[in-house]
Order: structure tokens, then C-alpha cells, then sequence
């Protein structure tokens, strides 16, 4: 076993992921700590423009092959499987999205490796690695230690500053040989399907008043419009709101949403779940209106309200008019 | 590129129906406040109400979706505790056929540890699909159906919203970031994790849950001999210092809603 940091870049349509660049920032400070170099693992087919974003990384390990140009879990792991079998990291950094889910478990059972996930933060205690995982909704924090001498830390997105892990600069690359396994697979990608363009680009919005599970029904969402075109804003959700067909899918905010930065959020009846915050904790100012005085939302807004929402936002409105 | 629209269902095509078993977990009401026990490493269990994960609810109904298009059966499995009967009855109440209560199990345990019961539980079982919920609130080293597909030596694919049968091939739905979707085809046997139902999951009328709890049988599969370890161990659970973030804003409701234009209109001038 070595003392490296892995981390797995994450990419989609050619893109890196946001949440690769917090993963390297981290994997730096983790690198420095352990005295070993950081390594990103790229799975791609074609890793050469993908590693000149990499400038953070001391070496960039990739495995090329047609099959990996898009997300596959089956080829995915082969191949990553065959990076950490060769590299034998202290840890690898995996990002807790929709493919960070299926490589990260699918991972620590291909390689006897413990996993541990929903990850806010990761340090290194001497010899040991401590994961903070962020559980129940963000109800709960949880200490982890990993047993063994390497692991596997799924990290949700929006942990850590993204600036730290963006260098200029193309690190040495070494491309291991595609295991000749990589398009042995029972499950066949097909298309990349792009989002219907709505009505309003949230993302384009100075001001958003944003309607949780505690708004109750579809017939009280006039008083959240009301609010938002009294302050000039627009309408958004948490993930329920939108799977409850009340609103649709371009104005939910979160992991599987969108990714939302407006000069004000009004979290209307949202509990803070860590998938919400992802979309939202970097909004000017976030002011939270629920019920529950222990709800997570109350760790990220500027201004908290423990009240029901009913009584303030009609009182609320009025004022802005 | 694609652009989003929701499968076009195929009523033509013959679909071989598919026995589907859908793992339920019983959570804590996130509504309620939750406690640290006294060792500090765990929540405090013992007055805790708990509920079916929200997106075991989706499995579930994405499941009867399935069968009641297509034929087939739906089983039901979950971890023998005090209130796995009832949830067991609602979903049989719901429309699946059968229920399997397994038993011999500690409390809180890993997902590695549940993935080996399941494996267990499922090799006596006649499957083509297994839907699980995506995630549950009290997992902490990761997501099972991942972790059981990979023990049973199956695919698997998480956060899926959509499933289609034609024939014998699945067409499903991952979701992205940004509302982009990827689509994959497969055959069974595969596991799925369900992050939300193709409709609004269903209500079971109580008077049939009732009934079913005077007339239907549960089954009952003993685990054993499971490996319990996940390699990793908590050292510690906390609840975050509240309000740490926020300044509360205090009064009654027009002195709070006054306060909030003022510090907006702020913002914004
Ligand atoms: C892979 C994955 C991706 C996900 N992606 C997203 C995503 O993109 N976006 C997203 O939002 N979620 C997402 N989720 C879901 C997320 O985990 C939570 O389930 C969701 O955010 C909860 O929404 P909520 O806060 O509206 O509902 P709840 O958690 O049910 O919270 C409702 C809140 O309303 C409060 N309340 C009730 N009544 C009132 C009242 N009268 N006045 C004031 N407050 C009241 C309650 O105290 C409670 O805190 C995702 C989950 C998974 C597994
Ligand atoms: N104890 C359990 N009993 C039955 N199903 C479970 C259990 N734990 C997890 N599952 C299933 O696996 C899904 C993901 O849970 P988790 O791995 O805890 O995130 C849940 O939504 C359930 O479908």
C-alpha cells in the first residue's frame, strides 16, 4: 500500500464535474499530510484534454478506452478497479453523485475496501483517517474511522472550496492498458438525454423564493408566487415539490437539480437535506422560514425563522408590496 | 443529444412478466428530533417512531407499476423490528403478493452487512428485478443496491426514474446533475435503485391493512452465519450546534416579517 490520495475525476460530456476540483483540493491537503502523492484517476476515452485541467495533481492515471467516454457502472469499475489494484492508494476520493453511487460501493466490494459515504469532511489523525459523514437529512454527523490501511470516502458535493484544486498545467500522465474485461457489459448506455428548456432559468435569477415539503399542498403555492412577484423573483423547489408533479422539474434546486447562486433565497418549508443544500448553500444570502428549530437548513442560512410559514408570509408579502 | 420526454410506452410489444422484490428499510421520522445515545456513537433508538424510507415507497410503486402493466409478482422483504409488520401489511395492502419478514438480525446494522443478508435471503427467491430505494437516511457506507448487485453479481444502476419493458430489455433512466439524463438498456436480473416512481405513490386504505393483518401470512426467513463487519467503526455522533449559521429572528409574525423586507431590501439596494 502506498501513501497516495486518489481521486476519481468525474466528467460528463467531456466536462469535468465541479465537485472533481473540491475532491483534488482536498486530496492535496490529505496528500500533504500523508506524505504521498496526489493522483486523479481518469476513465475516459481519450484522457489527454481531460488531464490538462489537472495542474493540482502530481499524476494523472489514465485508462482509455471507447467504452469509458461515457458513464458506464460496469466499465467504470473494471477500470477503475484495475487503477487502485495497480496504485494501491491510502485512499481514494470518490464524489457522492449519481455516479460517484454506483462506482464508490460497487468499488469497495470489487476490492475489499471499506467505503464510507456522505463525506463532508475527511483529516488524517496521525495514522488514521477520520470521515465526517453528514446522515439522517443532515440531522446527524457521524465520525467514521476506517479499519483498514486504505478506503474508499464518497464525498458529498459542495464540501470543500473548488479554487484549491484548479491548477494550470498538465501533470504527467501514464495510461494503464483498458483490462481486456472493460466491454464485457450487461448494461448498455445509449444517449445522454439534455433537459426540456423551461418557462424561467432559475439559475438567471437575482431573488428565488423556494417552496419545501412544509408548503403542504399544490393549493397554497400561490402564496410562495405571490411573495416572489412582490420581490421581482421567481418560484423554486426542493426535489419532493417537483416529484409531486406541483411544480416542474426546471425549478427544482439540488443534486439532481440545479445548481442555484441568486442575491436571495427564501427557503419556504425546506428541512435542508444535504442533496438540497448542494444546489443552493452558495446563494448572497439565505433566509429560512420551518417549523423545526432543528431542521439542517438553519446551519446555512444568514437568517432563521422558526415560525409557521402561513402566518409569515402573507405578513411578509404584504410589507413588499 | 436527446431532449427530455418520458418513455413512449410500447402496449404492442410482448413483455415476458417479471417477478420484482423490493427491500423495504424502516427509518427514523425525520420529522421528529433526534437523539444521541450514551455512548455518543450512535441515535438514541429506544422512543423513536419509525417509517418506510421515502424511496422505498417509490420502489414499491414503481414495482406495482410494472406488474400491474406487464404481469409478473411483487415481493416485499424487510428486516424483522417492531414495526416491520404493519409496513409489510400496508404493502401487501398496496397490491404485492407476497411478504418476507427476515429475522435474526441486530439493530443499525451496515449496508455490507445488509448486502450479504439479502444475497442470503434472495438465493431463495425467484427474481428478475430488484428495486431498492436510492439511498436511506441512516446509511453510512453506502447505497445497498449497489452493494447488492455487486454481491450477487448482477448489474446495478442508482438513481433511475424511469423504467420501460419491452420484450425482455429494460430502457431506464439515470439521473444527472442539471436535470440531464443518461439512458441504458439491460436484461434481468439487474438491481435498480428507485429515486422516484413514474406517479405519486400510492395510499393503502387502512380498513384493508386491517383485514390483511387479521388474514394474511407474512413469511419469515431466518438469517445466519452473516459477517456483520463493514471495516469501518464510528467514533463519534453529534448533533451540529444548531443555528450556528443563522441569526433567529424572533417576534411576533408582522415584527419577523418586517425584519425579513428590511434585511432584503437591504440586499437588494
Ligand atoms: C440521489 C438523490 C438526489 C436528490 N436530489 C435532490 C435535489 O436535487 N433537490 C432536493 O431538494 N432534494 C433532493 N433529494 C431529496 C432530499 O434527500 C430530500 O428528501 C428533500 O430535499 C426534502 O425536501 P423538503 O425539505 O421539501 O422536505 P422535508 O424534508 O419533508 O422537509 C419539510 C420541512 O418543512 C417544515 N415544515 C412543515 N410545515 C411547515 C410550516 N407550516 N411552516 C414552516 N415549515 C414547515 C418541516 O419542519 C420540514 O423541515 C435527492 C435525494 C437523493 C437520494
Ligand atoms: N434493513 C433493510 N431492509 C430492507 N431493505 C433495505 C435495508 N437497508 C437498505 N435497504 C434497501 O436499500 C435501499 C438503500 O438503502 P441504504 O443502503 O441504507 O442507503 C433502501 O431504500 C431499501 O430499499
Amino acid at each position: 500500500m502506498s501513501q497516495d490520495i486518489l481521486v476519481v475525476v468525474e466528467h460528463l460530456d467531456n466536462v469535468i464535474s465541479d465537485v472533481t476540483f473540491e475532491l483534488l483540493g482536498k486530496g492535496r491537503e490529505l496528500a500533504t499530510a500523508t506524505g504521498g502523492k496526489l493522483l486523479a484517476a481518469v476513465l475516459t476515452s481519450s484522457a489527454q484534454s481531460l488531464a490538462e485541467k489537472l495542474g493540482v495533481a502530481d499524476q494523472v492515471i489514465g485508462v482509455e478506452d471507447p467504452q469509458l467516454q461515457h458513464f458506464n457502472p460496469e466499465s467504470y469499475l473494471t477500470a477503475l478497479s484495475s487503477v487502485v489494484e495497480k496504485k494501491a492508494p491510502r485512499l481514494v476520493l470518490i464524489a457522492n453523485t449519481s455516479m460517484g453511487m454506483d462506482l464508490g460501493a460497487s468499488l469497495s466490494v470489487e476490492r475489499n475496501l471499506p467505503l464510507v459515504a456522505y463525506a463532508a469532511d475527511v483529516e488524517m489523525e496521525g495514522d488514521a483517517a477520520i470521515v465526517t459523514s453528514h446522515l439522517y437529512g443532515g440531522k446527524i454527523y457521524s465520525e467514521s474511522v476506517l479499519d483498514a490501511d486504505s478506503g474508499i470516502v464518497s464525498i458529498l458535493a459542495g464540501s470543500f472550496p473548488a479554487e484549491p484544486g484548479k491548477k494550470d498545467g498538465t501533470p504527467e500522465l501514464e495510461i494503464l492498458a483498458a483490462p481486456p474485461a472493460l466491454s464485457d457489459t450487461r448494461l448498455r448506455f445509449k444517449s445522454l438525454i439534455q433537459p426540456e428548456a423551461g418557462d424561467v432559468d432559475i439559475t438567471q435569477e437575482d431573488i428565488l423564493v423556494a417552496v419545501g415539503r412544509g408548503i403542504q399542498s399544490e393549493d397554497n403555492l400561490p402564496l410562495a408566487e405571490e411573495l416572489a412577484k412582490a420581490l421581482g423573483g421567481a418560484v423554486c423547489s426542493s426535489r419532493p415539490i417537483v416529484d409531486n408533479k406541483w411544480l416542474e422539474k426546471n425549478r427544482q434546486v439540488g443534486k439532481s437539480g440545479l445548481k442555484v447562486k441568486p442575491r436571495v433565497y427564501i427557503a419556504l418549508g425546506i428541512s435542508g437535506a444535504p442533496e438540497h443544500i448542494e444546489g443552493m448553500k452558495d446563494a448572497e444570502l439565505i433566509v429560512a422560514i420551518n417549523t423545526d428549530e432543528t431542521a439542517p437548513i438553519f446551519e446555512h442560512a444568514h437568517y432563521g425563522v422558526t415560525e409557521d410559514l402561513f402566518d409569515i408570509v402573507p405578513a411578509l408579502t404584504e410589507k413588499l408590496k | 443529444m436527446v431532449r427530455a420526454d418520458r418513455f413512449q410506452r410500447d402496449e404492442g410489444v410482448d413483455t415476458k412478466p417479471m417477478n420484482i422484490v423490493v427491500p423495504i428499510k424502516l427509518v427514523p421520522d425525520l420529522v421528529e428530533e433526534l437523539e444521541i445515545n450514551e455512548d455518543g456513537t450512535d441515535i438514541d433508538r429506544e422512543f423513536l417512531t419509525y417509517r418506510i424510507n421515502e424511496f422505498d415507497d417509490h420502489a414499491l410503486e414503481e414495482a406495482l407499476q410494472l406488474k400491474e402493466k406487464h404481469g409478473g409478482s411483487v415481493t416485499v422483504l424487510a428486516l424483522e423490528s417492531e414495526e416491520t409488520d404493519k409496513v409489510l401489511y400496508t404493502a401487501l395492502a398496496k397490491g404485492a403478493d407476497r411478504a418476507v419478514k427476515v429475522t435474526g438480525l441486530p439493530e443499525g446494522l451496515s449496508s455490507h452487512a445488509l448486502a450479504r443478508t439479502m444475497g442470503q435471503a434472495l438465493s431463495n427467491i425467484d427474481y428478475d428485478l430488484v428495486l431498492v430505494g436510492v439511498q436511506a437516511a441512516d446509511d453510512r457506507d453506502g447505497q445497498l443496491g449497489v452493494l447488492l448487485g455487486k454481491t450477487l453479481g448482477i448489474p446495478h444502476l442508482s438513481v433511475v426514474t424511469d423504467i420501460a419493458v419491452e420484450g425482455n430489455t429494460l430502457t431506464l433512466h439515470k439521473e444527472y446533475a442539471g436535470g440531464i439524463m443518461a439512458q441504458f438498456e439491460t436484461e434481468p436480473k439487474v438491481v435498480l435503485g428507485i429515486q422516484a416512481a413514474r406517479v405519486i405513490p400510492r395510499y393503502a386504505p387502512v380498513s384493508r391493512v386491517r383485514q390483511l393483518m387479521k388474514e394474511a401470512e407474512l413469511d419469515e426467513v431466518e438469517a445466519s452465519d452473516i459477517d456483520l463487519g463493514s471495516g469501518t467503526s464510528v467514533r463519534r455522533m453529534y448533533t451540529p450546534t444548531r443555528g450556528e449559521g443563522a441569526e433567529m429572528l424572533e417576534g411576533d409574525a408582522e415584527e419577523i416579517a418586517s425584519r425579513i423586507a428590511d434585511i432584503i431590501n437591504e440586499k437588494r439596494s
